[in-house]
This record gives C-alpha cells, structure tokens and sequence, in this order.
C-alpha cells in the first residue's frame, strides 16, 4: 500500500513540476492544484497508513492512541485544503487581471520574443 | 526612588514630545516651539536635581526587565560623567530651541522640525544614560536615523538630501560596527550591562579579540564623531538648517563618538592598538581639519572643519591613555560646545539676515550687527584659545599633555609639533572667520540689506558667550567641582591631580600658545589676498575630496556591481527561477536520504489492496492526462484534475481521515466552479503546433523540463515511501488523542484539534482566508478583461441570435431551455444542502464534519442557486452578504477567544459541556462550537465573495484595458 501511494505521490508531483516549467499561466495554476494534491497526500502520510481507524473517539473511557490514525497531520491538512482552494482562487483572479493588463497569458506578463 | 523616576522622563519625555508635536498642525510654529522648549526645561530641571544623587552615591540607576532571558535590561545609569553630558545637551538644547523659534521660516512644517529634534534629543540622553550597551547601540542608531531626518529637513534641496544620505551611511555602517564590536565585549565580560564591562578592563585588554571588539568600537565612535578617514559627511550635513547644525554637529551628535571614546576609556584605553589608531586619527582630523578649515569660502563649512579639528584635538586627548589627557578631553568636550554652538547661531543670524554664508560676498557686517559681531568675536577667540576664556585653558592642558612622553614612538614624538601646526591654523582660521565677515568695507550686492535679529534670537548666544567669558576666568567656581565630578566618574581611583587656574607660570605650553597666536596671525596675513577670491578647499586638495570618494564607491557598488550581478546571475523571467527553486528542493532533498539512507530491501507492492491499486492507476492516468492536456484542452484538464482530486479525496477516506475526505470533496467542487469560472477569460487556443515546426532548442528544453519533473516525481516517491515504513516516532499526537475528550470535550480529534488545542493557528488561517477573500474581491473590481475576451463566448451568442430571429422567444430562452431539469434540481437542492450544512457542523465536535466542511458545503448551496437560475434572479430574491459573514466569522473567533481572558483564563481557552435540549437530546455546548462557528461563517463568507465576485465579471459592462500603460512599460 506504501508503494502505490508513494508513486501517487510522486506522479501528482512530478506532473504538476512539469505543469510549473511551462509559459502559459493556467498551466501553472493546474500545476499548483496537483502539487498541493500530492503535498497534501504527503503530509498526511507523515502520520503513517492505517485502515479503519479514523481518529474519533468511541467513547469516554481511557484512550489507547495505537487504535487510531494520527490526527495531527490530519489537522494540518484540512486546513491546508480550505488555504490551497483560497490561494488557487487569488492565482486564477492575479492571471485572468495580469491578461487583462498586458494582453498576454504568458508567466511573464509579455510573450518570448 | 524619585530619582530613577526622573532618568525614565528624560529619556521618555522627549519622545512624548515628539509625538505630540507630530501631531500639531503644520502652521502651529510658537506652539510647537513652546512645547519642545516646555520638554527641553523639565528634562533640563531633572537633571539639575540629580546633581547632589550623583555627586554623592556615584551613580543613579533604573533597571527594568526587558528581555532577561538574553541578559538585556532597559537599565538607565547616569553617573558624573553622563550628568554631565545630559546637561550639556537639555542646556544647549533649550537655546537651539529658542533660537529655532526665531530662524525658521513660517513657510517650512515647523513642528515635524521639532519632532524630529525632541526625537533626537531623547536618542541623545538615551546613549549618555544607557546603562546598558545593546540599549546604547538601539539609541545610537537612533540618532544616525534623527540626524538623517533633520540633515534632510529641506528635502526639497539636493543637496541636503545628498548630505543626509550619506551621513546616515556613513554613521550607519559605524553603528553596526559598534553593535558588533558590544557583542564581541558581551561576549568578552558575559555581561551587557555597563557596571560589568568597566569593572573588566583588563579582562577586554588581555583576550585575544581585543584587537577586533577595539577596531568594531572605534569604527562606531569615530564615524560619529567625524574623525579621519570618516570626516567627510560633516561638512556635507551643513546642509541642514543651521540650529541642527548647532545642536547636532557641533554641541552633541558628533559629541557622541567621544562621549563613547571616554566611557571605554578606562576599558579599551592604555595599548599600543588604541595609541596608534586613535592618536592617528585624532592628529590628522586635528591638523588637516584646521587647514581646510581656513580654506573655506561657506562660513558653516569653515565651521565644519574646524569642529572636525577640534573633535580631533579630543580624539587625540584620549589616545594617549595618560589620566590627565582623559581630564583635558572631557573638560574640551563642554568647552567646545560652548563656543562652537554660539558661533553656529552667529554663523545662522548672518545667514539669516545677508542670504548668503559666502565670505567672498560678506564683509563689514559690524556697522550693522555690532552686537552680533562681538559676540561672535568673543566666541570666535574661544576657539582659537585667547587666554581668559574658556578654550585657552584646554588648550593649555592639550599642549602640556602632547609635551609629555607617554609611549616612546614616532607618533607621541611628533605630538607637540602637529599640536602647535594645528593651534596656528586654528588661530588662521578664526580669524578669518571674523575678518571675513564683519570687517572691510561695506558689502555689496547682499540678497538682502542685514539688520540686528531679534532679542530673543541673539541671548542664546549671549548666554553661551559668558558662558565662555565665566569658565575662562573663574573656572575653578564655576566649572570646577562638576568637572571633578565628571572625571571621577571615568577614571576612579585613576583621578590625578590638576589644577584649573589660568596661571601656571611662564611655561612651555604658554609659549606654544602665544607662539600660535602669532603664527596663525603671520599666516593669515599671507593668505588674506588668495582667500578673498580663492575657490572653495584649500589648493591641491580641493580636487580630493572624501565626498567625491564616496560618491564613486556608492555609484559603483548600488548600481555598477548591482547591475552586473543583476546582468549575470538574476533574469526576471519565472521559469528559470521556478526551475532554480526546483533544482534546490531536490539538492535539499537528496540530501537526508543519501546521509540517512533509504530501505530499498523493503521496496514491495505486497499486500496492496488491487482496488487501491487500480485506484490510483486511475489516479496517475489523470494526473498525467492533466499535465499532458493543460495547455490546449483546458476544459479536459481541468475535468482530469478533478478526477485526481477524487482519487486523492478516496485515499483520504481509506486511510482513516473522514475529515479530510468530506473537506476534500466539498473543496473539489467549488474549485471546479471556481476555474470553470475563468475559463471564459482566457484567450482561445485551439492552434495545435505541428510537431515539425517545434524546433530543436524547444525540444531540448522540454526534454530538460521532463528530467527535472521526472526528477523531483521519483524524489517525493522515494521519501514518501522511505518515512512511511519506518517506526512512528514518540509524538504530541498521544496527548491530543488522550485528551480530546476530557479537556477538549469532543470525540472527533481532529476537529478538537482545531477549534480547540490549535484554535489559535486556526484564526490564524481563518484570517488569511478571510484576506485572500477581499483581495479577490479588490482585484476583480476594476477589473478589464482583454480585448479579445470582451465579446460574449461564441456559444452565447450563436444563442442569442436564434433567440433573436424567432419573434416567439426572449433573449435567453435556450439557456434556460436547457438548464430546465437541473436548475429543478438545483432549487430544490437548496434547503437540502443547508440541512447537509447544519448536520456536518453540529456534529462535527464528535464526528467527522465541522465548521470548514459545512461553510464550503452552504456556499455550495448558494453557487448551485446561481447556476441554475442566473445572477440577477437570485441577486433578486436572496441577500448575500458574504463580507458581513466574513466580519461575523472573524468577530465571533476574537470574542469567543477574548471571552477566556474575562474568566482569567489565557486566550482561547474553552469549556465544555452538554446541555439537554427536548426531543433532539444531549448536545455538545462546548464554547469551542461558538469558535467553530466563526469558522463556518467565514469560510462561507469567503467562498461565496470569491466565486461570486468572478461571476459577476459576466454581467458587467466590461471595457478593455486602456493602451497606454502597458505599451509604455515596455520602454523601462
């Protein structure tokens, strides 16, 4: 299991490393949405895999941790996915003015000579 | 008691002062001079009444606790010494204020004059009274940045912002020499605080950094005080009004640096290191200072250079390390300031009154300012050391000390000569100063015809004149205990014997004294011709010029080597940087995985479940068909990003993260809208290029661009994979696991985590929510598309024009054709999905949900509403305020926070308990649901603001963008 989300991990990555190499400014944004997928997915494998054992308490009694999943790095990412959707929205709205300033969709404002 | 109480107001009062006077409005002149003068007075009262303290416990303190877990304390400490100086800067403070009141204009902002000099007297007394050195260091700085605001008080005047520029430079780079050379002296002793270091002379003098934490000192202290090879910025700083010039540049400022040279005296003085670098600088600021000086055409420059002279003669006091050059030093300290303030005031009545400083231009002022002129006279004779005043008697102690041998060298030989050379000068150029300007014939072609100034402008001078009158010829009642004071303080047991009497006797130093009179006569008689039509600087040396120096060493390292460097190493293209940054997060990487080693025996794909296999195969194929697809199909790219979003948001849920599974799906779909949004404003690009006109550098650098994703692709599987099978470390995960329940009162740990054991990173991330959010919004209202995307999409308006050509339909008619089924679904939608809402957030304490799920999940709601019924119909019947309920969100977090504080609890503390409500039973009541709330509001807020924002682009008129500036930006 390790290995196949560690692969995800590392194709979502790359992809969206591909996606940051290139000109046009809604290749990036669609870079950055698949990074932030991945270092989401990273982050949250900070806390190890475990199956059915989802950090919520069964009841009030003495709490063994080894029962369930870490929710430390769960806590890290949920917020890091409500920042990830308001900084892929604030890219979209700075690209879509930058165009409407300089008539061009490329990362640098101007298209290469 | 009292008495710390006053050392506290006299640093702080000023500062008060400065504020205020900030605040009055700008043609308030007698106001402002009243305050700063009311300001000056008690500051100048309160160190009057630490006299008799002082004089008899030694030294008054005041420590507070600043940062005592790094050693430092705001302690104040005013011995004799720094009483002394604090005298000297409130008194001549109070006449530069008197006399300000009267020179400046009522033209210029006068009370940010006055601000900037409370300001800068309150930095002053902070350096005399600091007991502390890296408080010291702070008010040091201080002055460099007061001194820099005053210099460039006419901002208007190149000149004077020059002179500020590069006297801030210039004192700047001291000051981070002497912060570097106190921490090598904290470093030495252990210990910041004054009492410490000068209790540990010999320790300083006998490490092996001395020599380093004496150059970082030294740097500090004769930059300030305008010493060769630094001296430069002080005649450039004439530039600034002329009771700046009197209060900074002669009587206190540059004062600083010797101020600093006698407080270390009895630490870093005694060594050949100190002999050499100070008695060299001294000797030549000393004797070069006085020969520009009698080149100068600009009286406030010849004044310059001679208050860089006399400096010198102090700087040279203090370098030979003998107890009486220490006592001569700090006795010319007050002397100089005596003399050289009231000249300063005379140099600006002359100025005031002619509108010009050039001597070339002034002559025979006496008929019409006689009472000026002597007083100018008398100070003037003060500075070239006339016996009966006040400068006579230092100089006589300056010569007998330079006669004495104190460490057999070259230097200490040529002491006396340099000493004798540089008092003939001096006598040369006070006179000339006087001959100048109110001797000769009547001027000619003056701007404007001089009068006698003001009463009130001329007794400042007066006071300092007798003054001078007084010391010269009773200093041993008048001056005399104070001093001793003074000089105990710095030496201790050290204090040698000395006599103040004006009559030693027929001696050597008195016939060096007459002698330079005479000489300096001679030599002015000789130049007197030259100088009436010479150039400005002395011959030769007036194309050598510090400034010019400065200029070019400025010129060539901001800009020349800037350029260069900017030229060679930096691009403003993005994709190289982006790729650098690439490049070090890899290097970084690689780093703990070769150092710390990678399991590569336990590299398997045993006992993976083939569903999650095929899921993520899945998940891979999106990923890649996303990057493959994003440039030319965006609308396919952006639908395969969303299905890697799923399978992201899946993994989530099977390893146990509802939470985040929920939020993930939630944020998945208003992201979608969100960029499906702004898809309409890009540009079309339907072109495909054909693979042959792909050239073969483009290959190369996507090949290149391939190995740096594939790269950094392969390091993330490597490290994922690498801590994922290894051991858990010992976590904080234990405690919040342990403690949800019974401190945090909630089941679901992740949730308690975040309205509760990290509320406070939580409103952290709200607000950076909340601010993106108005930012968007801010952006899009003025918001021009570009011409080619102001046009309705072609579907729109094929649309449009059938809905046109048939008379029994309305312009939009197709569209909500066929939106008719989904937008049913989509309205009846709509209290399901605030039910949904209100589920996931009540229970979210205890289960999987909460406030960030259910605020994305109840602008959902509100999104699909405008989807399926259009802008303007929902803007019609619903009221969405999404800024209020971003204020609400954010309110109610601080409230709920705050209301901890009223219970004396710290911030964000919360309580937790059930409450039992009819029907629906036991419900959490915690304080941490309030927080939540506050979360759910802002977050719908904000998702709401954003993604209407951008809808509305499609209902505005729209304009392009103006052509102009982005053509023009071209050129720069």
């Amino acid at each position: 299991m390790e290995l196949v989300l560690s692969i995800g991990i590392g194709v979502l990555i790359g992809s969206g490393v591909w996606l940051l190499f290139r000109p046009r400014t809604y290749q990036l944004i669609i870079g950055l949405s698949l990074i932030a997928y991945g270092v989401n997915l990273f982050i949250f494998s900070m806390g190890r895999l475990k199956v059915a054992a989802p950090p919520v308490l069964a009841s009030g009694g003495p709490v063994n941790p080894a029962d369930y999943a870490d929710p430390i790095p769960q806590a890290l990412v949920l917020t890091a996915i409500v920042i990830g959707f308001a900084t892929a929205a604030l890219f979209l709205v700075v690209l879509l003015v930058s165009r409407g300033l300089t008539g061009s969709d490329h990362v640098d404002g101007r298209e290469p000579n | 008691m009292m008495d710390d109480t006053s050392l506290i107001l006299m640093v702080g009062l000023p500062f008060a002062g400065s504020i205020l006077a900030a605040a009055l409005p700008t043609s308030s002149r007698t106001a402002a001079a009243a305050l700063a003068g009311a300001v000056t007075l008690v500051c100048l009262v309160l160190a009057i009444a630490l006299y008799s303290p002082v004089a008899s416990l030694g030294a008054v303190r005041n420590e507070i606790d600043w940062i005592p877990a790094l050693g430092l304390n705001f302690s104040l400490r005013m011995d004799g010494f720094a009483w002394m100086f604090a005298m000297l800067i409130t008194s001549i403070a109070l006449l530069v204020v008197l006399y300000a009141r009267y020179y400046m204009s009522p033209e210029d902002p006068v009370p940010r004059f006055f601000s900037f000099f409370l300001a800068f007297m309150g930095s002053m007394l902070g350096i005399v009274l600091s007991g502390n050195l890296i408080l010291l260091v702070v008010f040091w700085e201080m002055t460099s940045i007061f001194s820099f605001l005053l210099i460039g008080y006419w901002h208007h005047n190149a000149g004077a912002r020059d002179g500020a520029r590069m006297a801030l430079t210039i004192t700047g780079i001291g000051g981070l020499g002497l912060l570097t050379g106190v921490l090598l002296i904290g470093h030495i002793v252990g210990s910041y605080e004054l009492d410490a270091v000068l209790a540990s002379g010999d320790l300083i003098r006998e490490h092996p950094l001395y020599v380093p934490t004496l150059c970082f000192i030294l740097l500090g202290a004769l930059t300030k005080s305008a010493q060769f090879p630094f001296h430069f910025w002080l005649p450039n700083a004439m530039a600034a009004p002329t009771p700046v010039s009197a209060f900074l540049h002669s009587a206190t400022m540059v004062k600083a640096g010797v101020f600093l040279l006698a407080r270390f005296w009895p630490v870093l003085a005694g060594t050949e290191e100190w002999f050499w670098i100070v008695g060299l600088s001294g000797m030549m600021s000393f004797v070069l200072g006085a020969y520009f000086a009698i080149f100068q055409q600009d009286i406030k420059g010849l004044l310059a250079y001679s208050t860089i002279s006399h400096l010198g003669l102090i700087t040279m006091l203090l370098s030979l390390g003998s107890p009486l050059g220490a006592v001569a030093a700090i006795f010319h300290m007050m002397n100089h300031a005596t003399f050289k303030a009231s000249l300063f005031m005379a140099a600006g009545i002359i100025d005031h009154e002619t509108g010009t400083r050039d001597m070339r231009k002034l002559s025979g002022l006496f008929r019409f300012m006689p009472f000026t002129a002597t007083l100018a006279m008398v100070a003037s004779a003060a500075m070239a050391g006339v016996p009966l005043l006040n400068g006579f008697l230092s100089k006589e102690m300056f010569f007998a000390e330079t006669i004495e041998t104190h460490v057999s060298s070259i230097l200490d030989t040529a002491a006396p000569y340099a000493a004798f050379v540089g008092s003939a000068f001096a006598v040369a150029y006070s006179i000339r100063f006087i001959h100048g300007t109110f001797f000769g014939p009547p001027p000619t072609d003056l701007p404007s015809t001089p009068h006698e100034p003001p009463f009130w402008m001329r007794f400042p001078i007066l006071l300092l004149v007798l003054a001078c009158l007084v010391v010269g010829t009773l200093p041993g009642y008048t001056i005399g205990p104070y001093l001793h004071t003074a000089v105990t303080s710095v030496l201790g047991n050290r204090t040698p014997e000395y006599s103040l009497a004006i009559w030693h006797g027929f001696n050597l130093p008195l016939i060096m004294s007459l002698g330079a009179l005479a000489v300096g006569l001679v030599l002015f008689a000789f130049l007197k011709n030259y100088l009436a039509t010479s150039e400005e600087g002395p011959p030769y040396f007036r194309r050598l010029k510090g400034q010019r120096i400065f200029e070019r060493a400025m010129v060539t390292m901001s800009w020349r080597w800037a350029r260069f460097l900017e030229g060679h190493l930096g691009t403003r293209r993005l994709q190289p940087q982006l790729r650098l940054l690439v490049l070090v997060a890899l290097i970084a990487a690689a780093w703990p995985l070769t150092v710390l080693g990678f399991n590569h025996d336990k590299l398997t794909l045993a006992g993976a479940d083939p569903a999650f296999v095929v899921l993520w195969a899945i998940g891979i194929t999106c990923a890649i068909g996303a990057a493959w697809q994003a440039k030319f199909h965006r609308l396919v790219a952006l639908v395969l990003l969303g299905g890697a979003g799923l399978v992201t948001c899946i993994t989530f849920l099977w390893f146990s993260a509802p939470d985040l599974a929920v939020t993930q799906l939630l944020v998945e779909v208003v992201t979608t809208v969100l960029i499906l949004l702004g898809l309409r404003w890009l540009p079309q690009r339907s072109k495909e290029i054909v693979a042959s006109e792909v050239t073969l550098s483009a290959k190369l650098r996507r090949y290149r661009d391939l190995a740096f994703a594939a790269a950094a692709g392969t390091g993330m599987t490597l490290i994922a994979y690498a801590i994922m099978t290894r051991a858990t470390p010992e976590t904080i995960s234990n405690y919040f696991l342990e403690k949800a329940y019974t401190e945090g009162g909630g089941r679901n740990v992740v949730n308690v985590i975040l309205v509760d054991f990290r509320s406070f990173d939580t409103m952290g991330e709200m607000t950076v929510l909340g601010v993106v959010a108005l930012t968007v919004y801010a952006l899009l209202r003025r918001f021009r598309p570009a011409e080619d995307s102001v046009e309705s999409p072609e579907q729109q308006r094929i649309q449009n024009a059938d809905d046109d050509a048939r008379p029994d339909r309305k312009l939009g008619d197709t569209v909500s054709d066929y939106l008719l089924v989904p937008a049913v679904i989509m309205q009846w939608l709509f209290p399901v999905i605030i039910v949904f809402a209100a589920y996931l957030f009540m229970r979210g304490h205890d289960l999987p949900g909460g406030g960030f799920a259910a605020g994305i999940a109840m602008a959902a709601a509100f999104i699909l509403q405008y989807m399926a019924a259009g802008t303007v119909w929902v803007e019609d019947r619903l009221r969405v305020l999404p800024v209020r309920w971003i204020g609400i969100g954010l309110l109610l977090a601080v409230v709920v926070g705050s209301g901890s504080w009223v219970l004396g609890y710290p911030f964000l503390t919360t309580h937790s308990q059930y409450i039992e409500l009819p029907w629906i039973g036991a419900v959490p009541a915690a304080t941490a649901l309030l927080f939540d709330f506050g979360v759910f509001s802002l977050v719908l807020g904000a998702t709401t603001l954003m993604l209407i924002a951008l809808a509305h682009q499609s209902i505005r008129r729209l304009r392009a963008p103006r052509p102009s500036p982005s053509t023009s930006g071209e050129a720069s």
